[in-house]
């Protein structure tokens, strides 16, 4: 779990079943035993009107784990940035009563909340659950290049280099937390790079 | 008799000065020797002749200048304004809200005719004679919100109001002290404030989103906040952080009259008639220390304002490198005698 913070960092729950027929799950890694998790808690027949869909951490675990609930539609993402245009897709075309749940690190959590937000989905309305790393998705604030899976305080810009500071603030619309530079006022001052996002 | 522009620059070889008329009216934040967070609102209304107060909206000797600036800015980085697509009608209310203040408290400067939903605005400082519909964007060399802001001082944040929260979803921000429009927009009061040390805890924001939504149209309400720059350097966005940041080690004893600025941003809250929205201008004021000095109040006061200040908030402020210096500095110019209570100068 991510240890508590400022407001703007986004607070993560527990998945648990929700009323309604159409449930669309979005998982990567070790979200999936937060679904498996969740399924011991849900009523008979619930996976009959859901849809999940896996992004595999690097060893392909937990697959067949999620087949066996029988959800209407299990999909098997390489990425991201592969699942997205479906999930634009489905998340466009939903009609009232679709419920959205998504488990797994904060950059997955992050991203497929902003295609809901983009959909007109409200952000409390979202069951979320955090499992698996706590490695961060962060925008640096000056070139605002997007630095994926940052691990390390300071972490350096994959973009333009600099060396950041990976604040706890947040924005859900980017999906990122905000990277300033650490050592802006004098570039000699280098601060140890710790891991700190594991 | 109108105002006389100063022509001066806020980055590079920084000529911006006060006039001495400006030193006197400059908007001092402390009414007492310490300094810490409180709701400071009040009503927003005319204050004496003279001061930066005289009308609701203030224009003055740096417009021009300003405005020259913030065109810069703007050509560098066009995120610096930026409007959610349901923010068109309040960006209308602003533009009416802009002219009819700016035409009324400097008649010589700025005119504004309206004929039904046909207006025309004159703005002789920069030049400007547009003629355009109220509600046709088409009509305007850009969105409304954007061309009135470019012509005048301050930033400006639009805040829609829903589910009893206030949020983030437009604004014009060139002069910002260290917070980034592109990545707050969007996010609600709480949100967009959750950096700020120490306030939360005191029930701060709670109490001032409380007083805020319940705003009413033609009572705008205001407070101070201040923070300190080196240079006469507007454009302190996090965005150039790499580039101003640098300014901070320049501090000596020798130019701390010269370099180091207090910066109070005069900040007022205005409900918006149409869109029900909330427009939050945040109206800076400089002034180099040499220059406050010259009223010996000023100095007394800032020097135990700063000597005393929690820690906490000289970090948040980014004061910590300088501040030794600044009040050494300061010290000299502070017998130890008694200050008389309120803001302005003795």
């Amino acid at each position: 779990m991510a240890a508590k913070s400022i407001i703007s960092r986004p607070v993560y729950g527990t998945l648990s079943p929700q009323p309604g027929k159409h449930h669309l799950f979005i998982a990567d890694a070790e979200g999936a035993l937060a679904i498996s998790d969740m399924a011991a808690r849900a009523p008979a027949g619930f996976f009959d009107g859901a849809e999940i869909d896996f992004i595999p951490g690097p060893n392909n675990e937990h697959v067949a784990a999620l087949e066996a609930l029988k959800p209407a539609r299990f999909h098997l993402a390489p990425s991201f940035a592969s699942l997205l245009p479906r999930l634009k897709q489905t998340l466009g075309n939903a009609h009232m009563g679709l419920r959205l749940y998504l488990a797994g690190t904060e950059g997955l959590i992050g991203q497929a909340m902003q295609v809901a937000l983009e959909a007109g989905i409200d952000h409390t309305s979202v069951q979320t659950e955090h499992r698996g790393s706590l490695a961060r998705r962060m925008q640096c604030v000056h070139c605002k290049g997007i630095t994926e899976n940052v691990t390390t305080q300071p972490a350096t810009c994959s973009h333009c280099g600099l060396l950041l500071l990976v604040r706890d603030h947040y924005s859900r619309r980017l999906a990122a937390f905000q990277g300033v530079c650490i050592n802006a006022e004098d570039r000699s001052e280098i601060p140890p790079m710790e891991e700190a996002f594991p | 008799m109108g105002i006389t522009f100063r022509k001066e620059t806020f980055r590079d070889d920084f000529t911006f000065r006060n006039s001495p008329e400006h030193i006197r009216r400059f908007p001092f934040p402390f009414h007492e020797d310490a300094y810490m967070y409180a709701v400071n609102i009040e009503p927003h209304v005319v204050g004496p002749k003279g001061s930066v107060l005289e009308n609701l909206i203030d224009v003055d000797e740096h417009y021009i200048a300003e405005m020259q600036d913030r065109a810069l800015v703007l050509a560098e980085d066009p995120l610096r304004c930026q409007s959610l697509p349901h923010m068109t009608l309040a960006g209308w209310d602003l533009l009416e809200l802009l002219m009819e203040q700016q035409a009324l408290g400097y008649p010589e400067h700025f005119t504004l005719t309206r004929d039904g939903d046909r207006w025309r605005w004159i703005n002789r400082p920069l030049g400007i004679d547009d003629t355009f519909t109220f509600g046709d964007t088409s009509t305007l060399p850009y969105g409304p919100m954007e061309y009135i802001t470019r012509q005048s001082q301050g930033d400006f944040c639009i805040l829609d109001q829903r589910d009893g929260n206030l949020w983030m979803d437009a604004g014009m921000v060139t002069t910002q002290a260290d917070w980034s429009l592109d990545f707050d927009i969007g996010m609600n009061f709480f949100e967009w404030h959750a950096p700020v040390p120490l306030a939360h805890e005191k029930g701060i924001f709670t109490r001032a989103l409380k007083f805020l939504t319940n705003i009413q149209q033609g009572k705008p309400a205001r407070r101070l906040n201040w923070t300190m720059t080196i240079n006469p350097r507007l454009d302190t966005s996090p965005e150039n952080y790499h580039k101003w940041g640098p300014d901070r080690t320049t501090v000596t004893p020798q130019n701390v009259g010269d370099k180091v600025h207090l910066r109070v941003e005069l900040q007022s809250f205005w409900r918006l008639p149409r869109s029900n929205g909330i427009v939050f201008p945040i109206r800076c004021y400089l002034i180099k220390m040499d220059e406050l000095v010259t009223q010996p109040k000023w100095a007394r006061r800032l020097h135990r304002v700063i000597r005393d200040l929690p820690e906490e908030l000289a970090t948040y402020k980014g004061l910590t490198r300088y501040r030794p210096t600044l009040v050494e500095w300061l010290s000299k110019l502070d017998d130890g005698s008694p200050t008389s209570s309120g803001f302005g100068p003795d």
